[in-house]
């Protein structure tokens, strides 16, 4: 970030620009709404965004598949392009930058010592870990390597997407790539973990926009994830829900269920377990989310969520196998060989009881027929 | 794996194990007992005295007449919470999610909110039938830990259940986890506990009725 713009304040740079005090205002309030903030907590955040200086943001992008960016860039509310040019400063993406090469890399050094202390890492993508993490590297470095040193001088670190929060499809198992998420390589910075395959554009920029105002790392859940945007499962907020409490279910994506709307909750949905604003937030500018397309939720803003069986298998069957759920076949097996084990043990100690019974009553015989004798 | 992954996984699978093997051991075991020859004259044909089996597997079923005023008030209690056990088994659309995943077969599901009152009826009447057992001098002597045991583990697994239809008291996930894993304490238990008068109790009303019918006795 250029010196004269790190010394600018927000509200400097948005006057220079020509925003309006109303329009910041506006915007403001959108997002504080999108937080649950109270109504005045919109007008005190666009003032204390204008006195506040732009921080600096370095994004790092490992194992993924650019699903969370292509999101982050699809935000409506705020877009990403206020984001960028309003409230903060994107000192470095390897994606979105124009710069590559040692320019892109010297770009990130330059922040990282302009900002230390100050600078905020959004991180997307777990980080590979096995055989000394030679499987994702950029500029001759690994991403572990690249990772510790970027996150030496943050004030805080986000994590955009399952991925970089738990791990997501790369820890998956087998896990060949040893994949983990940032919090168990980084112990000593705070991390705000914004989940989801890929996360909710909104709940993105809000939680940057969060720390950006207050300065510090929003309330969070168990999993670090921010309690305004992950606070209720999609379950509780699901206009489906109301089938749910009739025990009215789609067995299937084409029967008279399904087209009535009715719950997904025997088609595999997850949203019963699974904490995220899809449902009230929603996708691509609040037009809907996948359970209003008709599918199931996939859990995919949850730990681990494409190792805990088949995403259509209602939640409450069993699990059996690698990502495998319990099928009448696989019952009507591990019940067979249960039962006709159980049966092979009965007989076998009933006919041990027998032979035990009748050589007994041999000896009792021939006692007798002795003593007669 | 977290908790809910271990109750529908490992821990249901294990549990359901021991259940087939357990209750096939339990079955085959006393469909193999010795039997005393019956040495007197059969009074019925054998057709006839299987038929007089049949009938006092239903018969033995209905309160007798003359006991009804002793009998009465516990035979209501007992009917009315293993029915509502079955409703809440059957038709619940979570658990006939779960039996189709088990036999292929599933059917319509009652209303959640209905279910779950039918629920807290079933536990309250099994509160009444405990607290009868331990007013009862007789019953309460009669009874041993596998009584107590058996109530116990059906009755979590009802109260686990109700939390989690109801979210009541913990997140979700670790409500259902809880209720899956004393659903799977029970399936463990059952076939060496008392539980396992399901499996028992008609084929041995069955066979008595034969057994008698058999002699000539009016069953």
């Amino acid at each position: 970030m250029p010196e004269y713009q790190a010394r600018q304040t927000i509200g400097e740079l948005l006057d220079r620009q020509g925003i309006s005090r109303r329009a910041f205002i506006k915007y403001c309030t959108a997002m504080a709404s999108l937080m649950a903030l109270p109504p005045l907590a919109g007008r005190a955040m666009a003032e204390q965004l204008r006195a506040a200086r732009r921080p600096s943001v370095i994004y790092l992008s490992f194992q993924e598949c650019t699903g969370c960016l292509e999101s982050l860039t699809r935000s409506f509310s705020p877009s990403i392009e206020n984001m960028i040019f309003n409230v903060i400063s994107l000192d470095y993406d390897d994606t979105l930058m124009a710069a590559a090469g040692h320019r892109a890399e010297a770009a990130r050094d330059q922040a990282m010592k302009a900002n230390y202390g100050k600078y905020l890492v959004v991180v997307d993508g777990s980080v590979p870990t096995a055989d000394g993490g030679i499987y994702n590297c950029a500029a001759g470095r690994t991403a572990v390597d690249i990772l510790t040193e970027t996150a030496k001088g943050a004030a805080a670190i986000v994590c955009v997407g399952t991925c970089s929060s738990f791990g997501g499809i790369p820890f998956a198992d087998p896990n060949p790539t040893g994949a983990r998420p940032v919090s168990d390589l980084i112990g000593d910075k705070p991390i705000i973990n914004v989940s989801g395959c890929p996360p909710i554009p909104e709940v993105i920029t809000g939680t940057l926009l969060q720390f950006v105002t207050t300065g510090q790392v929003p309330d969070l859940d168990e999993h670090r994830r921010p309690k305004v945007f992950f606070g209720n499962t999609i379950h509780d907020r699901c206009y489906r829900r109301p089938f749910f409490d009739q025990g009215k279910f789609a067995k299937t994506f084409d029967d008279e269920g399904a087209r009535n709307g009715w719950c997904l909750f025997e088609l595999g949905c997850k949203g019963p377990t699974t904490y995220n604003a899809c449902a009230t937030t929603k996708w691509n500018g609040g037009t809907s989310f996948p359970i209003e397309s008709g599918h199931p939720c996939l859990g995919c803003s949850e730990p681990g969520f494409w190792d805990k069986g088949s995403f259509y298998a209602a939640l409450s069957t069993g699990t059996f196998g690698r990502a495998g759920n319990l099928t009448p076949r696989d019952a009507a097996k591990l019940g067979g060989a249960a039962a006709a084990t159980g049966i092979a043990v009965a007989a076998g100690a009933t006919a041990l009881a027998r032979h035990r019974r009748k050589v007994r009553m041999t000896d009792i015989q021939t006692a007798d027929t002795q003593k007669e004798e | 794996m977290d908790l809910l992954q271990f109750a529908r996984g490992p821990a249901l699978k294990f549990a359901l194990i021991v259940f087939c093997f357990g209750v096939l051991w339990r079955l085959t075991a006393v469909f193999l007992l010795r039997h005393e020859r019956t040495l007197s004259e059969p009074r019925h044909p054998v057709f006839r005295a299987l038929m007089g089996g049949l009938l006092a597997a239903g018969s033995r079923s209905a309160p007798h007449r003359e006991f009804i005023r002793r009998t009465g008030y516990s035979e209501a209690l007992g009917y009315s919470y293993h029915i509502g056990l079955f409703v809440v088994v059957l038709a619940f659309g979570p658990h006939i999610a779960f039996l189709k995943s088990l036999f292929g077969v599933s059917w319509p599901a009652l209303p959640n909110n209905l279910v779950t009152v039918i629920a807290a009826l079933t536990l309250t009447l099994m509160l009444a039938v405990l607290l009868r057992r331990l007013t009862h001098r007789v019953l309460r002597l009669l009874s041993n830990f596998d009584d107590y045991f058996s109530w116990f583990i059906t009755a979590l697994v009802i109260v686990t259940g109700l939390m989690a239809s109801t979210h009541f008291g913990a997140p979700y996930e670790q409500l259902l986890a809880w209720h899956i894993l004393s659903f799977d304490a029970l399936l463990v238990w059952f076939p060496f506990g008392k539980l396992m008068h399901a499996f028992y109790i008609f084929p041995s009303r069955a066979i008595n009725g034969y057994a008698l019918a058999r002699k000539g006795a009016s069953v």
